[in-house]
């Protein structure tokens, strides 16, 4: 029998590394080339978040409503490039013919999805930024920080959560058709609502709060608000700590969940032929 | 096991489960690869030779790992395409025709990189063997390209690359000319024969519906059909098989409608197939005869019918005329929707 090769090449962990940079490249390097997004993926997010703000300020609420929906609206960012950038990527990438050579190259499927969710949180980072930043210097808005180590503690828990969910959800899509458009869709308004993107997700009381608190965003968001705006801590739903807590079990049920799942639904896509079909 | 075999597969299967709304008495499945026993000795450049939808795709999607059989079994360089995955993905790489992969916002070199990465070539080796390969298709001068605004052609030289930089054992290239135009076509072709003459312990599997294209690239190839394997051979003793027939293509005026058994050119004692297409006025008949002097009675048939001759020509065999004696039929005959029935391919 021949060696597997002749030209040199890794394996195992380097493999793993080698292939979450090749995946995250295209996203990072993708905006760079295409600035309309900086129009579409900031411009038009801060126009939705200055009618809340105007809303608020035409009901006379507090003042930290405004910080509040300054931080929702950034935050609308991760969860729009979860949603149709991560989960329904694979759908993408199966009808343009990249999910096939991606499953036959042996650069192992979870690191892709890292790849993917690596490139999305950096580029996503930045248009949050800039949507922060921008809605601060309009409307005013003054941080009062409690803890600033525990603020991107909470922030790097909630990504890992939120973007394992987003692997979690690429692997059932993994084998779905043309219905992953319609749940991305379905799955977009209704989570500003339940997890309270422009308002503190305690108003929607216990059991919703409780409920939407499966989305990581919601948790997050709510510990976020909390430290950002610490004169206001009746506005919480939980403790930062307890939070914090739910959000560390998360980030590893949805982290471990999308490798079986990926692994499960691979042989499904492999045993039913769903890998390979095209919706052209 | 024979160790120099890259390619075995014993009564292969693949049935397909029909989704989507049925009425009643349609098929529920579909038969797309019907026992096929395949050997592809190392170093070969072999060919799978069908009409579209006769399952040529689906043995080259159960072989990269893509899809798994319903029956029987594959193996890649030894390997089982069931159990033996990560290793045979490390050993092969698949090229298709009309390909549209990558991402059109990246250059060329950045997608090969991509790729490259993916099969665990190092930073240096992987543009080292980006520039040397964009060299050997010719298109060193895109590098810098983005892919969105490469042509047709100028993309599957791309693929090509992408197929081969990973120095891969075994190359599955699934019509990988279709949509080119002939210039395109010929650069890829002749880039295949290279590389096979280059590294002759390496193995290409190759399917296409071009006879020509198998004729000119295999060593050896196998004709397929609704899922069948009907003959295995080298494309020279396949047409050998025809040697003692008598071939001709006659450009005759409308036949017409053909209202009775009798009155088709089958019918004539000693035709042993025929086809017959009907195009621009004119009526061109292929036919296979068991003896030189049926050709005789074929012209009687015609003038009774009212047809003239226009032209005559006596040929060698090509595979196509193979395919024609196997099947019945011409290869340019699409057979994918014969799922209304029970075979039928991918």
């Amino acid at each position: 029998m021949l060696p597997a090769e002749r030209v040199q090449k890794a394996t195992g962990l380097r493999l793993f590394w080698y292939t979450i940079w090749a995946r995250a490249y295209p996203r990072i390097i993708g905006s760079t080339r295409e600035k309309s997004w900086l129009f579409f993926e900031t411009v038009l997010p801060l126009m939705g978040t200055a009618s809340y703000v105007f809303v608020y300020r035409a009901i006379g609420a507090p003042e930290a409503y405004t910080g509040f929906v300054v931080l929702g609206g950034a935050m609308t960012a991760f969860w729009l490039n979860v949603l149709w950038a991560m989960a329904s990527q694979l759908y993408w990438d199966k009808d343009g013919g990249n999910l096939e050579l991606y499953v036959v190259s042996p650069g192992p499927l979870m690191a892709i999805l890292l790849g993917m969710a690596v490139g999305g949180v950096l580029m996503t980072a930045t248009r949050a930024v800039i949507i922060l930043v921008v809605c601060s210097l309009l409307f005013n808005v003054s941080y009062q920080i409690a803890s600033l180590p525990l603020l991107i503690l909470i922030f790097v828990t909630t990504m890992a959560a939120l973007y394992g969910m987003g692997m979690m959800f690429a692997s059932v899509f993994l084998a779905a058709g043309r219905e992953a458009w319609h749940i991305s869709n379905l799955l977009q308004e209704p989570i500003y609502l339940a997890s309270g993107f422009y308002f503190p997700v305690k108003a929607m009381g216990f059991w919703i709060a409780t409920f939407a608190s499966v989305i990581p965003l919601t948790l997050g968001l709510d510990a976020m608000r909390q430290l950002i705006f610490a004169g206001d801590p009746t506005l919480g739903f939980l403790s930062v700590e307890a939070e914090l807590l739910i959000l560390l079990v998360l980030s590893v049920v949805f982290i471990y969940g999308a490798i079986k799942m990926l692994a499960k639904l691979e042989e499904i896509g492999r045993r039913e032929g769903r890998l390979i079909e095209r919706r052209r | 096991m024979d160790t120099n075999l890259a390619i075995q597969t014993k009564d292969l299967g693949r049935v397909y489960r029909l989704r989507g709304p049925k009425r009643k008495g349609d098929a529920k499945q579909l038969v797309a690869l019907d026992g096929v026993n395949l050997e592809v000795r190392r170093g070969e450049l072999f060919g799978l030779l069908g009409p579209n939808g006769a399952g040529k795709t689906t043995i080259i999607k159960i072989l990269a790992t893509l899809l798994l059989p319903t029956s029987g079994s594959a193996l890649v360089e030894d390997l089982d395409v069931t159990r033996d995955v990560q290793e045979i993905r490390r050993r092969i790489s698949m090229v298709s025709g009309g390909e549209t992969s990558g991402y059109g916002l990246l250059t060329v070199e950045e997608n090969l990189w991509m790729f490259a990465r993916f099969y665990g070539l190092d930073n240096v080796t992987a543009r080292k063997r980006i520039d040397s390969l964009l060299e050997v298709v010719g298109i060193a001068d895109r590098k810098r390209t983005k892919i969105s605004d490469l042509s047709t052609g100028l993309r599957q030289k791309m693929n090509f690359v992408r197929g081969f930089i990973s120095d891969p054992n075994v190359v599955f290239l699934d019509e990988p000319t279709l949509g080119l135009d002939v210039t395109a076509a010929r650069d890829v072709r002749g880039f295949v024969k290279q590389w096979m003459h280059d590294h002759p312990d390496r193995t290409v599997l190759l399917t296409t519906h071009y006879m020509a294209e198998a004729d000119e690239l295999c060593d050896r190839l196998a004709i397929i059909d609704r899922g069948k394997l009907l003959a295995c051979d080298s494309p020279h003793s396949l047409k050998h098989r025809l040697q003692q027939d008598a071939i001709f293509n006659l450009k005759v005026g409308p036949l017409g409608p053909r209202p009775s058994r009798d009155a088709m050119i089958e019918a004539v004692p000693g035709v042993r197939q025929a086809t017959v297409v009907e195009q621009n006025g004119h009526t061109e008949l292929n036919l296979i005869l068991a003896q030189e002097d049926v050709l005789s009675d074929v012209l009687a048939h015609l003038t009774r019918r009212g047809s003239s001759l226009i032209s005559l020509e006596k040929r060698e065999p090509t595979l196509e005329d193979v395919f024609i004696d196997l099947v019945g039929r011409r290869l340019d005959v699409d057979t994918s929707h014969h799922a209304e029935g029970e075979h039928a391919a991918g």
